[in-house]
Order: C-alpha cells, then sequence, then structure tokens
C-alpha cells in the first residue's frame, strides 16, 4: 500500500491561504489607477459618436462600456444592443474580451494618460445556445449525403441531397423523413432553397438542374437541362432583385466551365456566362446585382446578372480558387427572414424588408459595399471589395487583404451574418478565423485531427460549427477561439452541416449516410 | 555511328529502292495469308510457340477494335461518375490517394461491430516449433562453454527501440542484429491493400510465453502495428494508432514480414 502523506501543519495551511490570496489579488484592477479617456466609433462608418468619455480604469468593463455606449446613443432600456469592442492600432486589432485594463493597460498598449478610441460592432440582440446533443439521427439515404440545407424560414425544414441520386426534405422537429425528391439520375451535389422558400433547386452529377415544390415533394416542371458537365454550385437571385415576386432566377455553375442562368417559371436558360477556361467551383448572386464565379482556371469573375456581361476579372490566385463567399450572404440566403420570425403581409412589404435588411448587412462607412472573399488551392484567402458595378474602376481590381497561414488547400470559406468575421476550412485540419475588415489573422481554431471540410456560422455570429473528415462536428467560440463543444456520433466522414437560420439547430450529413440534427 | 544501323546507313547514302513502297505494301497486303500459311503448317514446338504468340496479337487487336467502338459512340447517358463512392462537389477533381485508407477504416469499423469477428483470427493453428530448432547453444568462449546456458535466437525477432544489451557476461538470450525487423507488409483482408508499417510490439507468440517476451516473429504471431500514417480515427474523432495484426509467412524463410490486419 501506499504511504499515506500526514495533513498539513497549521503554518503549513496558513502560508497556502496566504500565497492563493496573494496571487487572486494580483489579477484584480488596481483601484489606484484613476480614470482614462475613451473615444467610441462606430466600426461599419468609422465615425466618432461623440466626444471622449473619461471612465474610472476600475469599472471600465465591457459590460459597463456596453451600457454606457447604450445611453450615450439613446437606446431605450427595453432594446439595449449588446456590442464587441475592438482597439485597432497599427494594423492589429485587440478584442476587449473583460476590460480595458486587462486587454490594453496592463499588456502596455496604452497608458491611462492617452486617449483610448475604440471600435465598436453590434452584436445580435439574441443569441444562439450552442448545439451540444444529437437529437435525431435519420436514416433514409441509400448513399453518402453531399450536401445539406436548412430552410431560410424556419429549422423544421432540412433537404438532404444524396449520392442514391434522390434529395429528401426532413422534418426535424420530429426526426422523420417528409418527402423523397426523386428523378435525378445520378448523384444529388447541391441542394439550396429559394429564398422565400417556395422552391427547392438541386443539382446533379447527370447535369441536370431540377425545381422541387418543398410543401408536395412534387417536381415544378421539368429539369433544366444545357449544361454537358456536372453541376458544381447553385444561387438564387436575391429576393429583393426580383421583377416580381413570383418570377425567380437561378444561377447554376458547371464543371463544363459555364455558369447558366435559368428562368425557374418558364424553364428556360436566361443567359449563359461563359468565359471561364476550366471548371467553375462556385457562383454567388450578390445583392447589387453582381454575379460572382470562381473557377479553376484561377480567376474570379464578376458577371452583370441582367445583361449577362464580364464586368470584372479579378487574378490574384496561383491555383484554382474552390470556394467564395461574400459578406451578405446570410441576409440574401433568409431575405425577409429575421430572428423575430416576423413575416411582412404583403409582397411588396416583402421586398422592402428584405432591401431594408441587406442594405443594413452591405453598407460600409455609408456605401453599399459587398466585400467578397476567396480560398484557393495555393494555400491562400483574398479578400476583396469590388466596387458597385458601374464605376469606371472595374477593371482592375486590387485585392484588399491576402490572408496568408494556412498550411495546405483551402477548402471553404464563409463570412459571419454579422459579416465581421471569416472563417476558412482546410485540409490541413485547422480553421482559422480573420477579421473581415482588414483580413488580419484573429485565431486558428485546432483540435480536428483531419481535413475540415466546412464549417457555418450561427446565425449571430457567436459561435461557428465545423465537419470534418475525422467523423466529429466541433462547435467553437468565435470570440476566444476556443472549443464549445465536441459532437461526436457520425461514424464516417461528415461532408455538410449547415445551421438552420433562425439559430435552432445544426444539420449534418456525411459518408456513413445518416442524416443528424443537433440541438441544445 | 552503331554497328548495327548499316541498313539506315545505305538509305541515307543511296536512297530506297525505287519500288520499296509498292513491295511494302504487297508485304503487309500478304501477311494475313502468310500467317495462316504458318498456322497450318506448324507443328510441334513451333506451333506451339507460334499459337501462343498469335494469341496474344489476337487480344490485343481485340482490345484496341473495342476502344475504338467505345470512342465513336455518342452516349447520351449519364456521365461515368468519377469514382465509386459519392463525393461532395469539392472533393471531385481531387486524386483520393488517402482514399484507400480511409475505405480501410470504415470497413474496421463496420467489421468490429459484428462480435464474433473478435476472436477469430485469420490462422487459427500453427504447426509446432520445438525448441531445438528455435534457438541454438552458444559454445564459444571457455567460460560460455562451460555454463552451457546462452542461447541464440534462429528466428527473426522484434527488438523495441529502447533495448539496450545486458552485459556479456549475463546474456542468456542472443537475438541477432541480421534477423531483427521493425516493419511489417500489412494487408487488409478485405480491400486486398498493402502497407508497410512499423511493428509496435509483439503482442502472442502462439508457440511459447517465453518467445512472446522475446519478440520472436514466426508465422501465427499477433504483432501490434503503427496505422497513424492511414488517417484512422474512432468514432470520438480521435487518432488510432495502434492496431493488431498477424503474422502470416514464415518470416525466416522469406526474409520479411507479411501480416493481416485483424479486424
Amino acid at each position: 500500500m501506499a504511504t499515506v502523506l500526514p495533513p498539513p501543519s497549521k503554518r503549513q495551511k496558513t502560508a497556502i491561504a496566504e500565497k492563493a490570496h496573494d496571487q487572486q489579488s494580483i489579477d484584480a484592477i488596481p483601484s489606484d489607477l484613476g480614470s482614462v479617456r475613451v473615444h467610441f466609433y462606430d466600426q461599419s462608418t468609422g465615425r466618432p459618436s461623440g466626444a471622449p468619455v473619461a471612465i474610472p480604469v476600475a469599472d471600465a468593463t465591457v459590460k459597463n462600456l456596453e451600457l454606457l455606449l447604450n445611453t450615450l446613443q439613446g437606446n431605450d432600456a427595453s432594446e439595449r444592443v449588446p456590442y464587441r469592442f475592438t482597439f485597432g492600432a497599427d494594423g492589429q486589432a485587440v478584442d476587449i474580451v473583460d476590460d480595458i485594463y486587462r486587454a490594453l493597460l496592463k499588456p502596455g498598449l496604452r497608458t491611462t494618460e492617452d486617449t483610448i478610441s475604440l471600435h465598436y460592432t453590434p452584436q445580435a440582440i439574441f443569441r444562439v445556445r450552442a448545439v451540444s446533443r444529437c437529437s435525431a439521427s435519420i436514416p433514409g439515404h441509400g448513399e453518402a449525403i453531399l450536401a445539406t440545407s436548412f430552410a431560410s424560414s424556419s429549422s423544421s425544414r432540412l433537404v438532404t441531397g444524396s449520392g442514391d441520386n434522390n434529395a429528401r426534405i426532413f422534418d426535424t422537429d420530429t426526426g422523420t423523413p417528409f418527402h423523397t425528391l426523386k428523378g435525378h439520375t445520378s448523384w444529388v451535389l447541391v441542394a439550396s432553397w429559394s429564398p422565400d422558400d417556395t422552391a427547392i433547386a438541386t443539382g446533379s452529377m447527370d447535369n441536370t438542374v431540377r425545381l422541387w415544390d418543398p410543401q408536395s415533394g412534387q417536381p415544378l416542371g421539368q429539369p433544366l437541362r444545357g449544361h454537358t458537365k456536372w453541376i458544381t454550385s447553385l444561387a438564387w437571385e436575391p429576393y429583393h432583385l426580383r421583377q416580381s415576386s413570383t418570377f425567380q432566377r437561378l444561377a447554376s455553375s458547371s464543371k463544363d466551365s459555364t455558369v447558366r442562368i435559368w428562368d425557374s417559371v418558364s424553364q428556360r436558360i436566361d443567359l449563359v456566362l461563359s468565359g471561364h477556361k476550366s471548371s467553375v467551383s462556385c457562383v454567388r448572386w450578390g445583392g447589387t446585382g453582381t454575379i460572382y464565379t470562381a473557377s479553376h482556371d484561377k480567376t474570379i469573375k464578376l458577371w452583370d446578372s441582367t445583361e449577362g456581361t464580364l464586368i470584372s476579372t479579378l487574378t490574384a490566385h496561383a491555383h484554382w480558387v474552390n470556394h467564395l463567399a461574400l459578406s451578405t450572404d446570410f441576409v440574401l440566403r433568409t431575405a425577409y427572414h429575421d430572428h423575430t420570425g416576423a413575416i411582412p403581409s404583403t409582397d411588396n412589404e416583402k421586398m422592402a424588408k428584405a432591401k431594408q435588411r441587406f442594405e443594413t448587412a452591405a453598407t460600409i462607412n455609408n456605401i453599399l459595399t459587398e466585400r467578397l472573399v476567396t480560398a484557393s488551392d495555393d494555400c491562400t484567402i483574398y479578400l476583396w471589395s469590388p466596387p458597385p458595378a458601374p464605376s469606371s474602376n472595374t477593371a482592375t481590381i486590387k485585392p484588399v487583404a491576402r490572408l496568408l497561414g494556412h498550411q495546405k488547400q483551402v477548402n471553404h470559406v464563409t463570412f459571419s451574418p454579422s459579416g465581421t468575421l471569416i472563417a476558412s476550412s482546410s485540409f490541413d485540419n485547422h480553421i482559422k478565423l480573420w477579421n473581415a475588415a482588414t483580413g488580419a489573422f484573429l485565431h486558428t481554431l485546432r483540435g480536428h485531427v483531419a481535413a475540415v471540410y466546412m464549417s457555418c456560422f450561427s446565425p449571430d455570429s457567436r459561435l461557428l460549427v465545423s465537419g470534418s473528415k475525422d467523423t466529429t462536428l466541433k462547435v467553437w467560440d468565435t470570440a476566444t477561439g476556443k472549443l464549445k463543444e465536441d459532437l461526436p456520433g457520425h461514424r464516417d466522414e461528415v461532408f455538410a452541416v449547415d445551421w438552420s437560420p433562425d439559430g435552432r439547430g445544426v444539420g449534418s450529413g456525411g459518408k456513413d449516410k445518416q442524416v443528424r440534427v443537433w440541438r441544445h | 555511328m552503331p554497328q548495327n544501323e548499316y541498313i539506315e546507313r545505305w538509305t541515307k547514302q543511296h536512297g530506297k529502292r525505287l519500288d520499296h513502297d509498292e513491295r511494302t505494301r504487297k508485304r503487309i497486303a500478304r501477311s494475313s495469308h502468310k500467317a495462316s500459311e504458318s498456322a497450318r503448317s506448324f507443328t510441334g514446338l513451333r506451333a506451339k510457340l507460334y499459337a501462343k504468340k498469335r494469341h496474344a496479337e489476337k487480344i490485343q487487336m481485340k482490345k484496341q477494335i473495342k476502344a475504338h467502338e467505345e470512342r465513336n459512340v455518342k452516349s447520351s447517358s449519364a456521365p461515368a461518375e468519377p469514382s465509386s463512392t459519392p463525393l461532395p462537389s469539392y472533393l471531385l477533381d481531387r486524386n483520393q490517394t488517402t482514399n484507400n485508407a480511409k475505405a480501410l477504416s470504415s470497413q474496421i469499423k463496420n467489421k468490429r461491430a459484428e462480435k464474433a469477428a473478435k476472436f477469430s483470427v485469420p490462422l487459427p493453428k500453427v504447426k509446432g516449433i520445438s525448441e531445438e530448432e528455435m534457438f541454438k547453444v552458444v559454445k564459444t568462449g571457455k567460460k560460455t562453454a562451460k555454463k552451457g546456458w546462452k542461447r541464440m535466437i534462429t528466428k527473426p525477432t522484434f527488438v523495441g527501440p529502447s533495448f539496450t544489451r545486458r552485459p556479456v557476461k549475463y546474456e542468456r538470450f542472443i537475438r541477432p542484429m541480421g534477423l531483427r525487423y521493425k516493419k511489417a507488409h500489412v494487408t487488409h483482408p478485405e480491400l486486398r491493400v498493402t502497407v508497410q508499417l512499423p511493428i509496435i510490439s509483439v503482442k502472442k507468440n502462439p508457440q511459447n510465453p517465453l518467445y512472446t517476451q522475446l519478440g520472436v516473429l514466426t508465422k501465427g504471431t499477433i504483432i501490434e502495428v503503427n496505422v497513424s500514417e492511414l488517417g484512422i480515427v474512432t468514432a470520438g474523432g480521435k487518432v488510432v494508432w495502434g492496431r493488431w495484426a498477424q503474422v502470416t509467412n514464415n518470416c525466416e524463410m522469406d526474409g520479411c514480414v507479411n501480416a493481416v490486419l485483424l479486424v
């Protein structure tokens, strides 16, 4: 038997207690530091809000700063907005996590003599809770699941595309299959809901795009034929750009190096955007009427969606461009559905709300700017900020920043719904978070032991979920860059993951043929 | 000029015969007649060799014709899928070098679900090896010969990286350097994938527990191999690195260790 140590003597105990007390008190904010002058700036416009304010250092916590700023802004007590404060100096951004003393004064970035300029960004006033358990694992598909997407209005409908040539709609509330969308003759590679949830588009290996009615599960018309190789990505026309509320268009990119724009009502090809020299890997339809395409020919092209003309070609990448994301992706996907769940009654109001939501998300310094981020096989990411379309200097667009750090090909990039963060997932097993305004590096999220295929922000931008080849999903806290939840459960690689736009659940699918729904 | 190119040299100097093309055409036209004539008239070994050569030629010809036909067909059906298992669009154009290993991992998982498979090994019984065959008595030197308990192992062994020999005076077993192995060729039984993997340890030698201790590699020995390169993960998302395998060959005869993965 092992020897039992004698209990510590009284002298030892007091010494330990004293030491613990000393160590703890070092961490507290000293009360004799006086006050510090703080100047608040709006992150989106870059303008100061009012004159500098003197705040006692001991009280300069994020909570108190929020309270002060809300009062300065004249917000009602009932609708206080949470803010995130960043201190930007010489190219690097410091996030104020707890209080000014620990973030700025203690590391010596600023002293109490200086005026501290803090940039504030409003955070989502709702909070999404991290998913922590698998609420349903739904069998049904006969082959690997290649794409998942939640409906834009609610988390109760999920569409998945699979290698068994079917797409399925699931009812996630009950965890049961709702409809089987049969018709494709090969793998269903992409599935996408229209912004108003009236149609689902699926793109397949059999070179066709099909449209489906989500309520009945019946096909809407004939398959859209025209591509000569498989479909790689789909993008719906933003809701506020539609000519009328029922007339919607859809862009599909294909391996055959073209992008086709379909009129979903008459089922005809509206435009063909040809110009890329190799497979088009990703297409996005911007809220200003620009279509963005990324291709394996190393370029990104901007197109006019009404004329089908090329606006500009962005060349900076040295290898395939794998994926691209817009800062407004989330609002374009959800259109007029917001966190309150209130849906406008008439079409005009819906259109107006969608437009207003888009403009709030896209406005930086009072200019309507859609930022663009592209991920490539050359292990880099570029951040672009193309000027609005009818401007003269679209011919030569320079990237805002080149985001370096990944060790292997970057497969997927995504903007946070708030437009302040970029998450990039790479084959080097890491996810990296970047500041979306400057492209500054923030965090590396380490934890996966195999390639990360995809990641998705929660609607309040505070959390990120990632799916990986190592069969797990992981939920990360974006403010600290720490692992929040580890979600094992899949038996094989996770190919597709999506966080529902209302934040209530995460849907994932992969090689183990089961759709899993994760909830808090 | 190389010695054997005199014909080319002659052609370069004097040109071709005036009727060269005509003669070539005729020879080609005649060749099928000639082939059939030889096929009919040859006897014995020559006939046998000729038939074999002709058989190979015909297979080649048929393959070529088939390839041409396939190229000519304008297929309206769905394009051929680039891989046998469905892949998302972002993985389609990438060559799947690690596919085998990954397939391996899922196969292993499926197989482990079957409980019966847990205790079955590919080689359930092996021939016994006597101690005389396994050990050679070392009789070098005056003292050693007198003691008579020093043994040299005559079979291949696995010796761990941290092993240091005991002083010669006390050393009972000698494991010769030339018969030590660090790597094994491990085959996955269903997938027929063979990978060379480092051996971690010897888990069980069916002959004798002493041999397990000594790390003797004989047919039927269970070894632990390092599979971390394959990228296998557990259900919890951790990397698997040790997995058991059974030796399937007589290593001392073959000069290599072949093993089959236990799933």
